[in-house]
């Protein structure tokens, strides 16, 4: 009888708003997100890399595409989402190897994937693309 | 009569799975060759862009990267549709619009390496 009762007041119900996740949690989600965006911009991307290697007239009109400030913002968040992909997947593939399984190794590698994206994000986005 | 039945399930994970982690590797690897490439070249103009990719190993490493690419975006967006797409009618259009596109990234990529 009190045991029914008490497990009728358990919560049922989880806080899942996006900013509230916790910090794996977002990394999941993202690497979600990013290979989903870069899955859309890959064929743009293709379609830069067919022209550069079409012709030389081709090569410097991918080039005049390229230095148009809304053709940067895209490659600026292609960079953002390939980076995110690429070390939120290293954490994976190291994960499976059941390496930084623990609990405060599973957290500092989420930060560490934050950190490192991010950072080089700016960093080469700043030099490759407004330098 | 004893049926000789698997009760473990076909896999079909299992290999979609090692799809997805194979061909992040082959990515990862075939990317640090390429960026050391680009560093060594520091291609500056058409001909020199051009000529890095006339290379023999070049066009071999960027074709094993495509078609890694294409089987490992397979994979992810299949999840993400099985996800998040319930209506089973919705999910199978979207997953075949997601399968023409990445064939026909994929024919589109190998003719570039090709071409080039």
């Amino acid at each position: 009888m009190t045991d029914i009762a008490v497990k009728k007041k358990r919560p049922i119900w989880f806080n899942l708003n996006l900013l509230n996740l916790p910090l794996a949690a977002r990394v999941s989600i993202l690497h979600r997100v990013s290979g989903a965006l870069l899955f859309v911009l890959a064929f743009w991307l293709l379609y830069l890399l067919d022209g550069s290697l079409a012709s030389a007239e081709r090569y410097d009109n991918v080039r005049q595409i390229v230095a148009h400030p809304l053709a940067k913002l895209i490659l600026f968040v292609v960079l953002w989402a390939f980076l995110h992909h690429f070390f939120a997947g290293i954490r994976y593939l190291l994960l499976d190897l059941h390496v930084g399984i623990e609990r405060g190794q599973a957290k500092s590698t989420s930060v560490a994937v934050f950190v490192v994206s991010l950072a080089l994000t700016v960093l080469l986005g700043g030099w490759l693309l407004w330098r | 009569m004893a049926l000789n039945r698997t009760v473990v399930g076909a896999h079909y994970g299992v290999r979609g799975w090692l799809v997805q982690r194979l061909s992040a590797v082959v990515m990862g690897v075939t990317m640090l060759f390429f960026v050391l490439a680009l560093l060594a070249a520091r291609p500056g103009d058409y001909a020199a862009w051009k000529g890095l990719f006339s290379q023999g190993w070049v066009r071999v490493a960027a074709l094993l990267f495509f078609l890694s690419l294409f089987s490992h975006a397979w994979v992810g967006m299949r999840d993400i549709l099985m996800d998040y797409v319930k209506p089973t009618g919705v999910r199978l259009g979207l997953q075949l619009a997601v399968i023409l596109a990445l064939v026909a990234g994929a024919v589109w990529a190998t003719s570039i390496v090709w071409r080039a």
